[in-house]
């Protein structure tokens, strides 16, 4: 009985930490683009999320306002606006704050998307307020999987949406990645993108693309982290986004399927440090991992060692 | 097939191209403003409601438009009429003059609080300042001369402030034993700190040093024994001056300035001591950082920002390197870290996060990395022009942030970018021997 | 000369697969020019490599007669460790501080020699006498090295503004401030033109003659090397194929043919034949 409950405990913590790693890994996932094409650390990227997640709250209640409750269908549409919308900044960002920048030396730009960082935070907190939003809940109920007493081993709608989407996104990012000619560009650039350029590849666009996809999936976390916790305000970019490249570089920054690695890594720490040891220092952990596994593998978990040529 | 949109400030992109890139502008911006400007939820009792202010989108629109059209019109005119300056090099005469400036400066900067508009809140301001631009300088050790990118620079200055405000709490020592204590435990620190991550290049060092600012935060915040948590520490000895305080009444056993001077009590006193403090502070350190460039250590510095595999074939070591620039650096903010709490009194967690360690090396970045004049001007604008825009109150950390980007655009290597040589052979004293030949 | 300043033996470096060198011997001494020569991708700079502290070897002893601190083997040394004996190299593709100044750059290649005199920075800190005394010896070194290089006019210029030419100079400048035992070049030639390079060859012949030093040479350019080497080794594919004077060396078969697939290498030695 005991011994039941510890796994029913673990498996607990396991399927919250899924949860997070997913939300953690998508927005990895634009951090490790942007990174690779051109080596730039795009500090507003948590910004981004957070600007998803607004637009999803105002989507929300605006459905609710108009009467819809299909659940799926409301989904869709909260899912199609804000995907569009928090692409529409992403490829704004780029556009004005950093290709202006692109031959510049390499902190520039990085100083310049902490000014983007702290501008995208202080417009959202002017124009809608410093105040948390809380929504009420949309997706509700779940499976119980197991219980015993007390305790009960669940699985929600909302983490099995969560983790499901997390997983598609995954399978078919790797499929344009890896089969279509935007993703083939994307490896030009990152090669060298003067010679890519040469041989007739529209850097500008694929530059613009990425930013484009990255906001996107952004935008899925911002809604997922919205139907999950219900809560958003302002300033939940910073903590997600720090995590979030903390997962890009754990799992080798430029590395797709690394930053997803890293993602799932990162919210199972979390998850199982909270549970196990303190939540207090759960960030501890994971950045002490972080740290322990780049002392050991200098380019990340799966990213490629760059020899130092002499 | 789009044809490729000419670029913006190109002198000769015809009048219809730049109106429609004004028209795409405003349209963009029109669209970035439906769910933020146009759409705003407002929390009421029954919870979330959207209130629509539609007319804000097409007034974003027209502003975007107009902005653009305008400064597009603007581009050409305005960098033809700034190209003199660009190019502008002070006359030779001003070469001499040079070695004057720092001390001009700070002799400038020592008669600010005796000037007639000098209040409490100009000082204070001033105080402020000199504090970033002494972090600032340290990190310029790091960043600036080292090429080392350093996230996590607020850690060193959180480390000054607590030993200082540990070691005059719990061991009651006065404030200066305290601030060569903070000096000292930041340097130790980050000597520890730097030596297994010196392998990192890059950009994962900078990670890992964000990692370790972040880790240097929750762990004060969490070690309620130690640090008081979130309460933060307060009752943090005043510095005082040959053992004379600043308060208006004597401690027991001690005395007060004005009792000792005469000079009747004025609680301005005290804030104008703390100014000079920081400001001999901050002058010493700029003082030896420019030394430093000048030494051995310090050319290694350079030099390893520029190479480091040269930097090994010539026999340095760059451990021993690395591992110096963070100490030092580390010591200077953990001098300002200490200052830092004895002049609040009190310190808290919340005053070394991240947003902090942004601003430091923001200074850095934005005046010029390397140079210490940037940092100067650096660091009276970050600190001055959110104050100066108190009037727009909400508005002046969004102004902060456009006005960051903006700079980066308008001089990506900051605004002293030239580098100083740290010795020039026409000005080096030749061999007499030579010379006969 | 009794024994070589620098005996390679056995040397072999694997990447993975690749078998880069294998199992190479070659020696160096002093007031010699002993040049290294193959066709691309032998394996020399790789051996250089190895030389400097650069890679580890797979397999090999790289022992070093140090006139006083006895035999050294550099392969038991960290990356910086053999520049401290002695051993210092220049780059195939130059590697100088671009932003810094010339004389900067030839301060730098100074510091193992400054840094006990500025104790810590502290003496120079507070610019003491003694440290004082240190940096103007150090600027004369450097003075003289600017001097015989012919880059006085440009001691003030930032080294990555610099014609080719001039950084290949400087690099060579650098590396003598450090006041080496042996010098290792990796195609100084490269990239400059016919009057450059005798300039270059006049150079080496002078510090041959004038410093006591060995200097080890990597070069495509066969005229130079016919002309100025004391000792070639040839290498190619990794292993050393021949070794001997230049005369030896010119009519060497296997040389010959290592050399015949090379076009480029061929006319070298012609166009090289033809500056006498
Ligand atoms: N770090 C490394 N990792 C893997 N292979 C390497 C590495 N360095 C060199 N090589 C390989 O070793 C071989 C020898 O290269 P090396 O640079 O030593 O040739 P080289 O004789 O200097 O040629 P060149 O005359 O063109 O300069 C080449 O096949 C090269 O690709
Ligand atoms: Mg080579």
């Amino acid at each position: 009985m005991g011994f039941t409950l510890a796994v029913g405990t673990f498996l607990q913590h396991l399927i919250n930490g899924l949860t997070l790693g997913a939300i953690y890994g998508l927005i990895a996932i634009g951090y490790t683009m942007v990174y690779g094409i051109i080596r730039m650390i795009n500090f507003a990227h948590g910004e981004i999320y957070m600007i998803g997640a607004f637009i999803a709250v105002t989507t929300f209640t605006l459905l609710l306002g108009a009467g819809v409750t299909s659940v799926p269908l409301a989904l869709v549409i909260v899912l199609a606006i804000s995907c569009t919308f928090t692409a529409a900044y992403g490829w704004t960002i780029e556009r004005v704050a950093y290709r202006p920048l692109r031959t510049a030396p390499k902190l520039a730009p990085f100083i310049s998307a902490i000014g983007m960082s702290i501008l995208l935070q202080n417009f959202v907190m002017l124009t809608q307020g410093a105040r948390s939003k809380s929504l009420p809940p949309v997706m509700t109920g779940g499976i119980t999987l197991w219980h015993d007493g007390d305790f009960s081993l669940g699985l929600t709608n909302i983490q099995m949406f969560i983790i499901l989407l997390t997983v598609a996104l995954m399978a078919g990012f790797t499929l344009v990645i890896n089969r279509t000619a935007l993703g083939r560009a994307q490896r030009a650039c990152e090669q060298d993108r003067t010679m890519a350029a040469l041989l007739g590849i529209n850097v500008d666009r694929t530059i613009s693309l990425t930013f484009v996809l990255g906001a996107g999936l952004a935008a899925v976390a911002g809604v997922m982290v919205t139907l999950y916790y219900g809560v958003i305000d302002f300033y939940i970019g910073f903590l997600a986004g720090m995590k979030a490249f903390t997962a890009a570089v754990l799992g080798g920054i430029g590395s797709l399927p690394g930053a997803m690695l890293g993602g799932l890594l990162i919210g199972l720490i979390e998850a199982f440090f909270s549970g196990y040891v303190s939540s207090a220092y759960k960030d501890v952990a994971a950045f002490s991992i972080l740290i322990l596994v780049l002392v050991v593998r200098p380019s990340g978990l799966l990213g490629r060692p760059d020899i130092e040529k002499v | 097939m789009a044809a490729p949109i000419p670029s913006p400030t190109g002198p000769a992109m015809p009048f219809v191209h730049r109106l429609r890139e004004a028209v795409i502008a405003g349209l963009v911006a029109m669209a970035l403003a439906v769910p933020f400007l146009g759409l705003r939820t407002v929390n009421l009792d029954q919870g979330l409601v959207v209130q629509a202010n539609l007319a804000y989108v097409p007034l974003a629109g027209a502003v975007v438009f107009l902005g653009r059209l305008i400064l597009g019109l603007l581009a050409a005119p305005l960098a033809k009429a700034a190209a003199p300056l660009a190019t502008w090099r002070p006359p030779a005469g001003a070469q001499r003059l040079r070695p004057w400036g720092g001390p001009l400066l700070v002799l400038a900067a020592a008669a600010l609080p005796f000037l007639p508009f000098a209040n409490r809140y100009v000082i204070d301001l001033g105080t402020t300042a000199l504090i970033y631009i002494l972090l600032a300088t340290g990190l310029n050790i790091t960043v600036g001369l080292a090429g080392l990118l350093d996230l996590g620079f607020a850690a060193f200055y959180a480390i000054g402030a607590y030993t200082c405000a540990l070691t005059t709490t719990q061991l009651h020592w006065g404030f200066w034993p305290a601030l060569a204590a903070g000096g000292l435990a930041s340097s130790l620190f980050a000597v520890l700190l730097s030596l297994p991550i010196l392998r990192l290049r890059g950009d994962y060092l900078a990670i890992v040093t964000l990692g370790f600012g972040e880790i240097t935060r929750i762990v004060i915040l969490n070690w309620q024994g130690l640090t008081g948590g979130p309460n933060g520490v307060s009752g943090i000895a005043r510095p005082t001056l040959f053992s004379l305080t600043f308060d208006r009444r004597a401690p027991a056993g001690g005395h007060t300035f004005s009792e000792v001077t005469g000079i009747a009590y004025a609680p301005e006193h005290r804030l104008i001591f703390l100014y000079l403090i920081i400001l001999a502070l901050t002058a010493l350190a700029a003082y030896t950082v420019a030394r430093l460039r000048r030494l051995p250590i310090g050319r290694a510095w350079e030099a390893l920002r520029e190479d480091e595999i040269a930097c090994r074939s010539l026999g340095i070591n760059p451990t021993m390197v690395k591992v110096s620039a963070y100490a030092t650096g580390a010591l200077m903010g953990g001098l300002a870290g200490c200052f830092f709490a004895a002049r609040q009194g009190f310190v808290s967690p919340e005053s070394f996060g991240f947003m902090e360690s942004a601003t430091i090396l923001a200074i850095v970045v934005l005046g010029g990395m390397g140079s210490q004049a940037g940092v100067i001007i650096a660091a009276l604008f970050i600190v001055v022009l959110p104050e100066l825009a108190r009037g727009f109150a909400d508005y002046r950390m969004l102004a902060f942030g456009l006005a960051m980007i903006l700079i980066m655009i308008w001089k990506p290597g900051g605004l002293l970018s030239g580098r100083l040589p740290t010795i020039r052979l026409s000005n080096a004293k030749p061999k007499p021997v030579a010379e006969a030949a | 000369m009794t024994e070589p300043l620098l005996d390679v033996q056995g040397l072999t470096m694997r990447f993975g697969g690749l078998l880069a060198v294998d199992g190479v011997d070659l020696t160096a001494e002093r007031n010699r020019i002993t040049a290294l020569i193959g066709p691309n991708g032998a394996g020399k700079t790789t051996i250089f490599n190895c030389l400097t502290g650069f890679y580890k070897p797979t397999a090999g002893r790289l022992l070093l007669r140090h006139p006083t601190r006895g035999p050294i083997e550099l392969q038991t040394l960290k990356g910086y460790g053999v520049a401290r004996t002695g051993v210092v190299r220049t780059f195939q593709n130059i590697r100088l501080f671009p932003s810094m100044t010339v004389l900067e750059n030839l301060l730098v290649a100074q510091h193992q020699a400054l840094m006990p005199r500025s104790v810590f920075s502290l003496a120079g800190l507070l610019n003491l006498k003694g440290w004082r005394a240190a940096e103007e010896a150090a600027v004369d070194t450097a003075r003289d090295w600017l001097r015989r290089l012919d880059l006085l006019a440009v001691a003030d210029e930032e080294a990555g503004n610099l014609s080719y030419g001039m950084q290949r100079r400087v690099e060579i400048a650098r590396a003598m401030s450090t006041n080496p035992l042996l010098l290792c070049l990796d195609e100084p030639a490269a990239g400059l033109n016919p009057r450059e390079t005798r300039a270059l060859a006049e150079l080496l012949a002078g510090i041959r003659a004038e410093h006591g030093i060995g200097i080890l040479l990597i070069e495509h350019d066969m005229g130079l090397v016919m002309d100025i080497s004391d000792h070639i080794f040839v290498v190619d594919h990794g292993a050393r194929i021949a070794a001997g004077t230049p005369a030896e060396i010119r009519n060497d078969e296997r040389v010959i043919k290592a050399y015949l697939g090379e076009p480029d290498a061929d006319d070298a030695a012609h166009a090289g034949g033809d500056a006498h």
